[in-house]
Parts: C-alpha cells; sequence; structure tokens
C-alpha cells in the first residue's frame, strides 16, 4: 500500500562516518514490542479463541472445542448473507466515494479564492465521530419528529420516506449514503492534496493541443491521480470493514439483517450472545477478507510495482 | 493550476455543499430551542428560539463527565503515541541496519486490521492483564493501533530533513540521541502535530472499544454515552442534538488551532 517507504535504500555506506548518529534497533524497540503485545499478540489470539467455547467471563476459561465453531460457518446462512451484504457495502462504498472525493477534490483544488472557504465546509463531517453522524441522521430520518415527517402532508402517510429503516433496500440505501456523507470529505481532501502536486505544465501543454476541460479531467488528472485512487479505494475497503458504530446506532443491523454487515455481526453474535469463539470465527474470516481484498487490489492494480505517475516527465 | 472552471465538479460541489449543511443547520438550530418549538417548528424551520436548555440537560445527565473521560483517553492515547512513534520513525528513515525497516513493513500490513475487527481477543488480553473496566484498558489498544499510520506519516516528514544536514551532524560526532534532538524533532514538527492531532482525533471518536473493555457509567465516554442517549432520549431531538455538538466543540477547538498541519498531514497520504 504505502511502498515508498521501501523506496529508500540504506543511503550509501562511507567510510567510518555510515554509523555516526545513526539510531540503533533499541529506539523501534518500544514502539515494536507494544504493537506485537497489545495488536500482534490479540491476532494469535483471535485464531486460539476461534477453536475454543468462550463466553467472556473471567472464571470460565476458554475451552477447547476443536474445529466445533468453524463447522458452523458452512451452515449459518445469516453469516453468509452478512458477508454478501459486507461485499456490497463495500462495493456501494467504493463507487459512490471515489467519484464524489474526486470530483470534489479536484474541484477544491483550482485557484479561486472561495474555493479554500468552501473546502472548509466540506470538512464539517470529519469533525462529527461516527457515533454522533449516526444520531444525527437518526434523528434527521425519524418519521415523527424528521425530515420524513414534511412529506406526510403531501404523500399521505404511507410514502417512500415514512419508515427509510423499516425497509431492508431504503435502510441499506441510507446507510450507503450516511457512510458516503461522513467519509467523502477524508478522500476529498486527499485528493485535494494529490491534485495540487499535478504539474501545471501537463494542462498548458494539453490546452495547447486544444483539449477541454473535460477531455483534461480523463486524460491527465485521473491518470495522474491513479495512485491515489488506489489508496483512497484501499482506506474505504478498510474502512467499510469496520463500520460498525454507525449500524449498531442506526439500525442494529436490521431491518431483518439488511444492514448486518460483518463487523456488526461479530458483535451480535460474539459479545452480546457471549459466544466470544464465534465471534472470533467471524474476526478471523473478517481479516482474511480485508487482506484479500487489499492485497488483490494491490496486484491487479500493478500498485505494488509502484511506478511513480510522474515519470518520465 | 488552471484557470478554466471545472464545471460538472463545480455543479456537484455546489449540491453536495448543500447535503452537508443542512443536517449541521437541524443539528445546531434544534438543539438551541425547547422541545415545544422544535415540535412546532419542525426540522427545517427557521430559527425561532434561543435557548440553552438542552446543553443544561445534556450536563444533567452527566455528560461532562462523560466528556472529561474522552479527553482522558484522547490525552493518553497522544502521550503513548508521542513517546514510541517519533523514535521508531527516526529508526525507520535513519537506522543503522535494515531490520527496522524490515519490522515496520510488516506493522504496515496491520493497518488493513483494525482495533476494531479483534476487540474479543483485546477484550480477552486486557481482562487477563487485569485492565478491564478502566481507562487505562481503552488507552493501551487504541494507542497501539495507530501505531503504524503514526509512523508512516511521521516517518514522511523526517525524510524531508536534508540528508546534508544530518552528515554535518555526524561530521560533529553527534550522537543519534542528539541527532535526533536538536536535528530531527525541530524540523519535523509538522508531521509531528499531525499526529497529536490524529491520534487525538481517532482516540475521541473511538466506540467498539470503550464499549466492550468498560462496563461501569463513571468510566463511560462521550462517544458511547451518544448512542445511550438516543435508546433511552430518542423522542428528545434537542436534547439529542445538544448532546452532538457538545462533542463536536472539543474537537472544533483542535481543529481551529491545528487546521494547518492535520489538512497537509492528510493530504500527504495519497502518495505521487
Amino acid at each position: 500500500m504505502f511502498r515508498h517507504i521501501e523506496q529508500e535504500a540504506p543511503t550509501k555506506r562511507r567510510g567510518g562516518l555510515h554509523k555516526a548518529g545513526r539510531p540503533g534497533f533499541v529506539w523501534a524497540l518500544p514502539a515494536i514490542v507494544s504493537f506485537a503485545l497489545f495488536a500482534l499478540l490479540p491476532l494469535a489470539f483471535a485464531v486460539y479463541l476461534s477453536f475454543t467455547k468462550y463466553n467472556g467471563i473471567r472464571l470460565v476459561p476458554p475451552e477447547w472445542v476443536g474445529l466445533d465453531n468453524w463447522a458452523r460457518v458452512v451452515t449459518d446462512t445469516a453469516l453468509h448473507k452478512s458477508v454478501g451484504i459486507t461485499l456490497l457495502l463495500v462495493l456501494c462504498a467504493v463507487i459512490t466515494q471515489i467519484p464524489l472525493a474526486l470530483l470534489l477534490g479536484v474541484w477544491a483544488a483550482g485557484p479561486q479564492r472561495g474555493r479554500s472557504f468552501v473546502a472548509a465546509l466540506y470538512f464539517i463531517p470529519l469533525l462529527m465521530s461516527t457515533a454522533a453522524v449516526a444520531v444525527l441522521w437518526a434523528s434527521l430520518v425519524d418519521p415523527n419528529f424528521g425530515i420524513p415527517a414534511l412529506f406526510t402532508p403531501l404523500l399521505g402517510p404511507d410514502n417512500a420516506f415514512s419508515n427509510i429503516l423499516g425497509k431492508p433496500a431504503s435502510a441499506f440505501g441510507l446507510v450507503v449514503l450516511i457512510y458516503l456523507w461522513g467519509a467523502t470529505p477524508l478522500y476529498m481532501l486527499i485528493f485535494q492534496g494529490a491534485a495540487r502536486a499535478i504539474p501545471e505544465m501537463l494542462y498548458q501543454a494539453a490546452a495547447i493541443d486544444g483539449a477541454g476541460t473535460i477531455r483534461q479531467f480523463f486524460s491527465i488528472t485521473i491518470p495522474q491521480l491513479r495512485n491515489t485512487i488506489i489508496t483512497c479505494t484501499i482506506l474505504i475497503v478498510v474502512g467499510t470493514f469496520t463500520t460498525f458504530d454507525l449500524i449498531l446506532i442506526l439500525t442494529r443491523g436490521g431491518p431483518s439483517g439488511a444492514t448486518s454487515i460483518l463487523p456488526f455481526f461479530m458483535y451480535d453474535r460474539g459479545i452480546t450472545a457471549l459466544d466470544f469463539g464465534y465471534g472470533c470465527v467471524i474476526a478471523v474470516i473478517l481479516i482474511i477478507l480485508a487482506s484479500i481484498v487489499s492485497i488483490g487490489m494491490v496486484r491487479v492494480t500493478g500498485y505494488d510495482k509502484m511506478q511513480g505517475t510522474q515519470e518520465g516527465i | 493550476m488552471r484557470a478554466r472552471t471545472n464545471w460538472p465538479a463545480g455543479v456537484f460541489a455546489g449540491i453536495w455543499l448543500l447535503l452537508i449543511l443542512i443536517p449541521v443547520y437541524v443539528m445546531v438550530r434544534a438543539s438551541l430551542e425547547s422541545r415545544a418549538t422544535y415540535s412546532a417548528n419542525g426540522p427545517l424551520g427557521l430559527p425561532r428560539e434561543f435557548t440553552l436548555e438542552n446543553y443544561v440537560y445534556a450536563f444533567q445527565q452527566g455528560f461532562g463527565l462523560y466528556l472529561l473521560n474522552s479527553a482522558i483517553v484522547a490525552i493518553g492515547t497522544v502521550l503513548i503515541i508521542v513517546v514510541v512513534v517519533p523514535p521508531l520513525a527516526f529508526a525507520v528513515v535513519r537506522g543503522e541496519s535494515g531490520w527496522v525497516r524490515w519490522v515496520f513493513r510488516i506493522m504496515l500490513f496491520g493497518l488493513a486490521i483494525p482495533a476494531q475487527v479483534v476487540v474479543i481477543p483485546v477484550f480477552y488480553l486486557i481482562d487477563r492483564i487485569g485492565l478491564y473496566d478502566s481507562l487505562l484498558g481503552v488507552i493501551i489498544p487504541s494507542a497501539v493501533f495507530l501505531i503504524p499510520l503514526t509512523t508512516l506519516i511521521l516517518s514522511g516528514s523526517m525524510r524531508e530533513v536534508g540528508n546534508d544536514l544530518y552528515e554535518a551532524m555526524a561530521l560533529d560526532g553527534a550522537s543519534a540521541f542528539r541527532t535526533f534532538r536538536t536535528l530531527v524533532l525541530p524540523l519535523s514538527r509538522g508531521g509531528l502535530a499531525t499526529i497529536l492531532v490524529f491520534s487525538a482525533l481517532n482516540a475521541w471518536n473511538n466506540y467498539l472499544l470503550p464499549l466492550v473493555l468498560t462496563r461501569s457509567q463513571d468510566i463511560r465516554v462521550a462517544t458511547l454515552s451518544l448512542g445511550i442517549f438516543k435508546q433511552e432520549y430518542s423522542l428528545n431531538i434537542p436534547g439529542l442534538m445538544a448532546a452532538i455538538v457538545m462533542t463536536i466543540i472539543p474537537i472544533l477547538l483542535v481543529y481551529i488551532f491545528a487546521r494547518r498541519s492535520l489538512v497537509r498531514g492528510l493530504m500527504g497520504v495519497g502518495g505521487k
């Protein structure tokens, strides 16, 4: 993903100078040890616990049950549905957030003075926690006190807006919209920064060749932002795999499992139902899924070879 | 930059601005009027009243304490990050062996695995070491899962320190520590500010970790209480909105003071 780190080959060693003033391994130890203890160890625990019956109560230690939890994966149709919904949400999130963030980011990168002010307004959702966004939108779409109530006099008591969270399709659509609302500003900002780095002469050359704005956008801006698009896509994929608070507060996975994405499913089945062993099975599935999608994307797009988009300019 | 306007983007920009501002307008206005006025006024009405009673009400429900707990979590997370990340980033950028870079590459893989996903084993670990239901038990995992990304951001800004400066320090016979203190830290202040703000925001916004790792009401954090508020008082929309605004104000203050470094740091994430 962030390959440019590795581009920094160890600087050429020169005589006796090469070690002077360079930090040894000890410098990295505090971070590495704490990361190993509290991030890698839990990862190993997740695998271990997935083979146990564990209800999260200290007095009852995990009990080894072999493949019992994993066998349930095959028959648990709710889990299959949850995987499908998660992948669908990832897809919807990418195809809504990337184009919008790209357009807004490129637009905000423009020179007009008003734009930086407008860009600051776009930033507002980033000031809100997901919990705050979820509570705000839950109130906005409340059938009695929210915006849908305004439509009742016009469209009658039982219209398309009256029970958004009560119908599977509209509830899922709303989750996509809210996620778009809350997450786009971040990606917009990233695109804005990247768009500013595109050399101006490329546009000048294109203008001399007679290319219009739209042609320039597709022939220069998008190819130049290719790596940024990939980075943002990966961030969206990983972010979607953790959109937990929004679901918990807004829909609790409903109606009838229509918004029960894997992180929520894990919470619901594992933690709420005190079935921590099975919860860890879902966690492991989630980790594998997120890794496959991320690595797959890096491979497919050739991002791991990390050709700079400005090579040869 | 191009002088010509990009009209499709301009149209989107306008529509999107409305979509951003309408919910924000509803939130701020509703939080400043009584329940009766809000019921009569509807969500999209014009401002008719100014009262702080909803904020007083939220405080009476214990929101001050929840905000304080969130602040403790955020500050604790930042402290851990500040202690462990700059030395790691320095070692990644200037380390004498390739070891650190190699280990860091493995850590970067952890970017794909956010804390939320491994919340059950984290709970198991925190419970085993006796930190369940304590703020420290929330702070440690919150901080640790931020290490890869913050190190990435900070090492980027440390890399901008010119090589000749490092060599000048080496010629002077400066130790690694002196180089770090007198050269690297002052010159990477921007990146440092970015990761401070970034990790504070992240810790402040955390939901699942405190939900699973704490139980007592007296150490409840603000995000968690928003969710609980919504369940208990879903009919009191002005009260809910006031509670939301109260969770935003601290972030807004941080944002106003640190906007430049935060925005610049996030912009840099995209890569070239």
